[in-house]
């Protein structure tokens, strides 16, 4: 046993890439133990390794964690990325909710009948632009500081730079009106282990192609 | 001022129950400000005091905190029902987690339309029977003690006994396979604030009827 968290899931970004990201930002290590067939995910049901018979799965400290929610929380606390007290972790809670929120519409998108894809394009637009970059960007002009929350690297910073880079693949010009969002951009992808998990190589998976789709319902029907 | 915390939602459970009976469990008074029109909505959209334009909105601390987990998340850190460190929170947090998925299975049910609505009450049936319910049950099966999660009560216990009252309103005898949730609801249920709770005239919300549901699709849009 190497000590280092194990995540399982398929290779490709859905539900563990925030996962992937906050491990990373953190400078923790990982390995991955990739899901190809239905045959493995009825495997690991019937071994009774998933609480709910899901995935994500992330074996950690003697844990075999799930749901996205539970193991973000956990990995923050321990790495120190979730503020300084009570307040500061609300804040926090707070805005990685309201990102989750504009994270779930992208991670639906490739699953959207043709027909709707552009409306959903148009919703997933509208929405970062109008109800969540406006908040982030405020919090930062208002403070002034590099970071979200307590003048300090939190989840909240990982996950709002991911939410970011997410969006703008489908929108280029997104961060235009949002100049506190692009200088944060540009400082938080610096950041030594960011900036690693940035290079080709790394662990970051790809934007959903048709390929992970297929796999996907394949997989989980 | 009071000091209480401030609920503002609409007059019904949706995402809003869960506080209520979390804030309850920890006897804590709490006021609740009923939005009963799309202008009420608006008007605290307007007023700029809903972070991303959408309720539960809890006036807690100095804070207008949104977004239900969060909501949740601090109200029990802050009564001591988070569990003793990191570890029996990742715990709290998944089964948390779990109850969430079944009740938001349960609150969307008369959302749903009228041809889709009695397969996905047999969906809510199977899953609260095989995938949720069992798991809990070996939790208490396991260690043996009355409460999920370091033998004290915590936001687990009191979100476990909420789903399973919610999942009985579905089909009244769907606990009949698990004997320890039977005894951990009846346990539970004696605790003196979570009684207070389940008595009438308490601040816990009725059923969803079909009125609630057009007063939310009226006042929310959908």
């Amino acid at each position: 046993m190497s000590g280092k968290p194990r995540l399982t899931y398929l290779n490709g970004r859905g539900r563990m890439e925030p996962v992937r990201w906050l491990l990373a930002a953190a400078g923790v290590e990982f390995e991955e133990n990739f899901l190809e067939t239905r045959e493995q995910y009825q495997k690991l049901i019937q071994d009774g390794v998933l609480m709910f018979q899901q995935v994500p799965l992330v074996e950690i400290d003697g844990m075999k964690m799930v749901q996205t929610r539970a193991i973000l929380s956990y990995i923050a606390g321990k790495y120190n990325l979730y503020g300084k007290d009570l307040k500061e972790r609300a804040l926090i809670d707070m805005y990685v909710e309201g990102i989750a929120d504009l994270m779930q519409m992208i991670l639906m998108f490739p699953f959207s009948p043709p027909e709707a894809k552009d409306k959903n394009l148009d919703s997933i637009k509208e929405r970062a632009t109008t109800r969540y970059f406006p908040v982030f960007e405020k919090v930062l002009k208002q403070h002034g500081q590099d970071f979200l929350v307590g003048n300090k690297f939190s989840w909240a910073d990982v996950q709002l730079l991911e939410a970011i880079l997410a969006v703008e693949e489908k929108v280029p010009a997104v961060l235009s009106g949002f100049p506190q969002l692009q200088a944060f951009k540009i400082k938080m992808s610096n950041m030594p282990t960011i900036k690693k998990f940035l290079q080709p190589g790394s662990p970051k998976k790809p934007p959903p192609d048709d390929c992970y789709v297929e796999k996907v319902f394949k997989i989980f029907k | 001022m009071s000091g209480k915390p401030k609920l503002h939602y609409t007059k019904g459970r949706g995402k809003m129950e869960s506080i209520r009976w979390l804030l309850a469990a920890a006897g804590v008074e709490f006021e609740e400000e009923f939005i009963e029109t799309k202008d009420d909505l608006e008007k605290l959209r307007n007023d700029g005091v809903l972070m991303f334009q959408q309720v539960p909105m809890v006036e807690i601390d100095g804070m207008k905190m949104v977004q239900t987990r969060a909501i949740l998340s601090y109200i029990a850190a802050k009564y001591n029902l988070y569990g003793k460190d990191l570890k029996e929170r990742a715990w709290i947090d998944m089964y948390v987690e779990g109850t969430t998925d079944l009740m938001g299975m349960i609150m969307f049910h008369p959302f749903q339309p009228a041809e889709a609505k009695e397969k996905n009450l047999a969906l809510i049936i199977e899953r609260a029977t095989t995938r949720y319910f069992p798991v809990y049950e070996k939790a208490l099966k396991d260690h043996g003690q009355d409460y999920l999660v370091g033998n004290k009560l915590s936001w687990a216990d009191v979100h476990l006994l909420e789903a399973i009252l919610m999942a009985e309103e579905c089909k009244p005898d769907i606990l009949s396979a698990f004997p320890l949730l039977q005894a951990f609801k009846g346990r539970t249920s004696n605790i003196p604030t979570i009684k207070k709770f389940l008595q009438p005239g308490s601040q816990r919300k009725p059923q969803t009827d079909e009125k609630f549901v057009a007063l939310v699709r009226k006042i929310f849009n959908f």
